[in-house]
């Protein structure tokens, strides 16, 4: 069921994203990893409909950060002409897969493996630990072209001096002189020195494009996670 | 043309029967692997979605947004198992 | 109706001018680009591997690719429909006329399935692919045809969706009754005109 929503708040991100905040009437609440499909229609009734992660925190109002992709035909809109008052609809939120909520009960380690954008819902999900006060060990590794593609990039440093939570970034392509992080691609190597060892039984969450995704997958596999605890999502592409 | 999770799915089907069709699994009636909707192989870049088997590559299910519904075809599963609802 | 987003116009082209309007049909939009859809992952199929077989006639009859490229191959323009809207017009297409590969298959069939690499199918009556109105192409825009747009070979049933356009088409198999193919099972109309918007086979 589509819902109307009016765009409240554009914060700019990175040179290529911004977050949008909107408002919708009777919006709940959300877990952190749901998305929502956004649709846009032009004044003679085309229509195109792309499908986002929530960006928010759960209890927050509803945000998406898009990425603008450079033959896109909903995301150059929504980067670089939605403003403060527009219109578009709304289907959601949805998920009950990807997804990661605070518990009262000790939960197990949790792993988040961003690629580029894929970092949105994975925020989300180190947010809803942060709100919460919850204390379960949480730890993203962030692989991005550079330290300008970074999107919260403040707000990940500070959620790193968090007790149990730990952020590490990788950058693949333009290393910043004096660049004290890691470099490259995630690759076996990074991994094992960077996440739990299988044993620990990591919860792990994935994302970013498909082939990002399906490397990480398998490298974690090979190092003997179990397939059943690394859960995906993949941006296609 | 890569494909996209099953997660995808969502989207258009919502809940079936109360449940985040993520959270529905269902075993491929062609190779017998078992898997969560939300870990199927999704082509969304078509006329509709076009869920597939990742042990496989069976179309387990297709989905339709029709007019006035959403068409969901189950071509390719054995059975599915919807989770009871838990209070 | 539809809450109109300010300022968002797609990635089309304007139809403004009274030519191109007449020509996109009902509900569709044009494109210059040439969008790629497919139900599932890119088959690779090899040339040497390659073959095109008609079942369901008195013989079954077949071309490996070597014969198919020896048959008599037309150029064709034409514009084509895509039932996710997007319309692309003057698209040039170089391939076997389906009169051509008919002509030696013996038959009493009124209905063919197309059937392609990967599994994919769709049906069209015999009628709609004989007297020059579709064809078995390996060419596009004078490049042998792309892996993502259907290459080695694909049909083009330009007067239809383009979803009964099958790409990587291994064969046809002609039958007595209309039998539903991939999409039409699934929820698409069984015959899809585009001039009179017969998208889905009902709801």
């Amino acid at each position: 069921m589509w819902r109307s929503a009016v765009i409240a708040d554009v914060t700019v991100q990175t040179h290529r994203t911004r977050t949008l905040t909107l408002a919708v009437d009777g919006w709940m609440t959300h877990r952190a990893g749901q998305h929502v499909d956004l649709r846009l229609t032009a004044d003679d009734g085309y229509q195109a409909a792309r499908s986002y992660s929530l960006a928010s925190g759960p209890g927050e109002p509803p945000q998406v950060t898009v990425d603008r992709l450079p033959d896109g035909e909903v995301s150059p809109y929504l980067v670089d002409i939605a403003a403060p008052g527009d219109a578009l609809e709304l289907r959601g939120p949805v998920g009950g897969y990807f997804v990661w909520s605070p518990q009262n009960s000790p939960q197990p380690p949790v792993l988040l493996i961003a690629g580029g954008s894929g970092v949105v819902p994975l925020h989300t999900m180190l947010r809803a630990r942060l709100h919460a006060g919850d204390d379960t060990p949480m730890r993203l590794l962030y692989s991005a072209r550079s330290w300008d593609d970074v999107i919260y990039r403040d707000e990940l440093r500070q959620a790193s001096s968090v007790s149990g939570v730990t952020v590490e970034f990788t950058l693949t392509r333009d290393i910043p002189p004096g660049w004290s992080g890691h470099t490259g691609r995630l690759d076996a190597a990074m991994l094992t020195e960077l996440s739990w060892p299988a044993t620990d039984r990591p919860d792990v969450f994935v994302c970013g494009p498909t082939r990002f995704v399906e490397a990480i997958a398998d490298t974690l596999v090979d190092l003997g996670h179990d397939p059943a605890a690394v859960r995906t999502e993949r941006f296609g592409g | 043309m890569d494909p996209v999770d099953g997660n995808a799915l969502a989207g258009p089907l919502g809940t079936l029967f109360g449940q985040d069709v993520g959270d529905v699994t269902g075993v491929c009636a062609g190779c017998g692997l078992s898997s969560l909707l939300a870990e199927t192989r999704v082509f969304d870049q078509a006329p509709g979605l076009v869920a597939r088997c990742p042990g496989c590559e069976e179309v387990l299910a297709t989905v339709i947004e029709m007019p006035r519904a959403v068409r969901l075809s189950l071509p390719g599963f054995r059975y599915v198992d919807i989770p009871s609802r838990t209070l | 109706m539809a809450t109109v987003s300010r300022g968002f116009g797609g990635r089309r082209q304007d139809p403004a001018g009274g030519d191109l309007a007449a020509r996109t049909p009902p509900g569709q939009y044009l494109t210059d680009g040439f969008p790629v859809l497919s139900a599932g992952p890119t088959p690779g199929v090899r040339l040497e591997d390659w073959a095109f077989e008609i079942t369901g006639g008195r013989e079954p009859v077949g071309w490996t690719w070597e014969q198919f490229r020896r048959l008599p191959s037309e150029r064709f323009t034409c514009d084509i429909h895509c039932v996710t809207r997007w319309s692309k017009l003057e698209t040039a297409w170089e391939g076997v006329s389906l009169d051509t590969l008919l002509a030696p298959v013996a038959h009493d069939a009124g209905y063919a399935v197309a059937v392609s690499h990967g599994g994919y199918t769709t049906n069209l009556p015999l009628t709609d692919l004989l007297g020059g109105k579709a064809w078995v192409a390996h060419t596009y825009a004078g490049q042998p045809l792309h892996p993502e747009h259907g290459g080695p070979a694909r049909l083009v049933v330009p007067h239809l969706y383009f979803w009964k356009s099958a790409k990587w088409i291994r064969g046809l198999r002609l039958t007595a009754q209309d039998e539903p193919g991939f999409w039409e099972r699934a929820g698409y109309h069984d015959y899809g005109d585009p001039w009179t918007e017969q998208r889905y086979a009902s709801a």
